[in-house]
């Protein structure tokens, strides 16, 4: 099974990326996750660009997440848990001692499945990142929160309620506003793990459109369940099974020619 | 008997049918009624029990009670209903759980942060912490008070006079002060728990969503934590301060006085308290027919004292709860 652990990296087929550097953002080594005794990811390998949208796919249980979480280091509040391998960001790795997890998590950002605004208001929810990491004149608070508003679309919805509080806003809103939360603090990186797996068919059709824009920005890892979703959005496609990575490859072709049996199977809903 | 007819729309089934007998009138259920009943008479009963204490106190305490009363600093003999008065005890008694209350919220709160947010289940201190507030809770008052006065007044009050060189003993005996931290001591697993249980109610994802952004835990715990959990624990403020508030145990030998003609102004100062003053009235009066009404009054004046501190707090947390709904 060795030629499943070297993924071949294809280039992947949008016109932005082509110009980027040939350096990848994220390079993931031979990552092995544990919990306790049992062994979640197997010796994974990727490599993914700077402004891609690279899409995690698989059946529940299949690590995406698991990994998605390696990313930010968020796996680190989970007792129990043992990482081997490296993952490198811009060259370094985020699991070496000398790394500041506050400091990665501020260039990587992560939208989570379940909307979780804070139960503050608008603006502070936005707020929140900048004045943790010392943002204080009022002036650059205000621009921050409205060009993060902005650009998750959110801003003609609420800029006459900005100081009401979140809580008021609808599903897709809050979504919305965790992603403006998110990309208020600039990361470079922004994982989305099912960020629309709550919402309905019209506010996924927002966030997607968002994604969309956002790439133009960022780097974005989303997970999803969502085949179409991922066919849709995302430039290349990672595909999962029991921990392992089978297939990685520009999303046309893990969509329309799989190089794996088991990839084809799963896109084409036979299982899964 | 009426036979349930199936609507029009239903195939003609005729009601004996074993898929229509389900929707048919069962026959009386005796036990379903025996115990609906029995769960509403145990609710009556302790409703009862309560109406009862509570208007036999205001009842027979009402005529008792008067300004004059309730402002009065009484003369030695207090057993004299015209001229006694609670005003010291009403004082001794706010004094010592506002007191209370100053130390056992941050020090109950700290612990049981450090308990929810910080200490791993599965460690063998956390286990033994665990138990200890347990048992702390299931641990009769009287002891707290020899407790408090072995260790607040022969040990730290004592010690603090040798160090300050205090000629007389001001803080090595009896005084307000330590008779609030026996109570704090007393009150603490009920702030503990109260306070993780509000914590372990935030939803994980608010502190996912916080650290994900680049905060440390204890901001996480500052900026979001805590402020939710705010109601939770003044709850639990709420209990300790009912629990408190009648005590006399913990504070027989730790601060309470039989007799002061004046009131406590310093927290070394002995004091007189509403619960050990209904004690010293039943047990200490020359004649029990002239006290009854004194002693009537006095626990009237206690449990108006104990709701009004409730719903002092109550009121603070409804404040609380509307501002983090508002706005947060």
């Amino acid at each position: 099974m060795a030629e499943i652990l070297i993924p071949k990296i294809t280039p992947p087929a949008t016109a932005a990326t082509a110009a980027k550097s040939a350096a990848p953002l994220i390079e993931i080594e031979n990552i092995s996750l544990f919990y306790g005794a049992s062994k979640a990811l197997k010796n994974i390998s990727l490599k993914l660009d700077e402004k891609v949208v690279t899409a995690f796919i698989g059946p529940s249980g299949c690590g995406k997440s698991t990994l998605l979480r390696c990313l930010n280091r968020m796996n680190d509040l989970i007792d129990n848990v043992r990482i081997e391998g490296a993952i490198k960001i811009g060259g370094h790795d985020i699991y070496s001692p000398d790394v500041d997890v506050i400091e990665l998590r501020k260039r990587v950002g992560m939208v989570f499945q379940k909307s979780n605004p804070f139960p503050k208001s608008i603006y502070e929810n936005v707020a929140y990142g900048l004045r943790l990491h010392g943002v204080k004149n009022r002036g650059e608070l205000d621009a921050a929160v409205e060009k993060s508003l902005r650009q998750s679309a959110l801003w003609d919805e609420v800029k006459d309620r900005l100081h009401s509080s979140a809580l008021g806003l609808s599903g897709g809103q809050q979504q919305r506003l965790c992603i403006a939360r998110a990309i208020a603090i600039r990361p470079e990186i922004i994982l989305m793990d099912e960020p629309a797996s709550a919402l309905d068919p019209i506010a996924t059709t927002r966030v997607e459109e968002l994604i969309l824009e956002l790439k133009k920005d960022f780097t974005i890892v989303i997970v999803t369940h969502n085949m179409q979703q991922a066919a849709r959005i995302s430039d290349q496609t990672a595909f999962f099974y029991i921990g392992e990575l089978i297939e990685f490859d520009a999303t046309g072709k893990i969509f329309t020619n799989p190089a794996k049996k088991q990839t084809e199977d799963y896109v084409t809903g036979r299982f899964g | 008997m009426n036979t349930v007819t199936a609507p029009e729309y239903l195939p003609d089934t005729p009601s004996s049918s074993p898929t229509m007998r389900h929707f048919r009138a069962e026959k009386f259920d005796f036990w379903s009624f025996f115990f609906s009943g029995l769960t509403g008479l145990a609710t009556l009963f302790i409703l009862g029990i309560l109406a009862t204490i509570l208007l036999n106190i205001i009842v027979n305490g009402w005529s008792g009670l008067s300004w004059h009363f309730v402002s009065t600093i009484p003369k030695k003999d207090f057993f004299d209903i015209h001229t006694t008065g609670v005003l010291p005890m009403i004082v001794g008694t706010t004094f010592r759980v506002i007191v209370m209350t100053i130390f056992v919220i941050p020090v109950g709160v700290i612990t049981a942060i450090y308990l929810t947010e910080y200490a791993s289940n599965t460690s063998i201190i956390t286990r033994i912490i665990r138990a200890a507030v347990n048992n702390l809770a299931g641990v009769p008052s009287i002891v707290f008070g020899l407790f408090g006065l072995g260790f607040f007044i022969n040990f730290i009050g004592k010690n603090l006079d040798v160090v300050l060189h205090n000629t007389n003993a001001i803080w090595g005996q009896p005084a307000l002060i330590w008779a609030s931290l026996t109570l704090a001591v007393m009150t603490l697993p009920v702030v503990i728990v109260a306070t993780e249980e509000s914590l372990k109610a935030i939803p994980p994802g608010l502190r996912e969503a916080s650290l994900a952004l680049g905060a440390t835990k204890l901001e996480t715990i500052l900026k979001i934590v805590l402020p939710q959990a705010l109601p939770g624990i003044m709850t639990g403020g709420i209990l300790a301060v009912s629990r408190a508030a009648g005590e006399v145990a913990p504070i027989l030998f730790t601060g309470v006085a039989y007799y002061m003609a004046s009131l406590p102004s310093h927290l070394s100062d002995q004091f007189m308290d509403l619960g050990y003053h209904v004690f010293v009235l039943s047990t200490q009066s020359p004649n029990i027919d002239q006290t009854r009404p004194i002693l009537y009054a006095t626990v009237l004046v206690l449990l108006i004292l104990t709701f009004a501190l409730n719903i002092v707090a109550i009121l603070i947390r409804a404040r609380v709860r509307k501002k983090l709904r508002a706005l947060g």
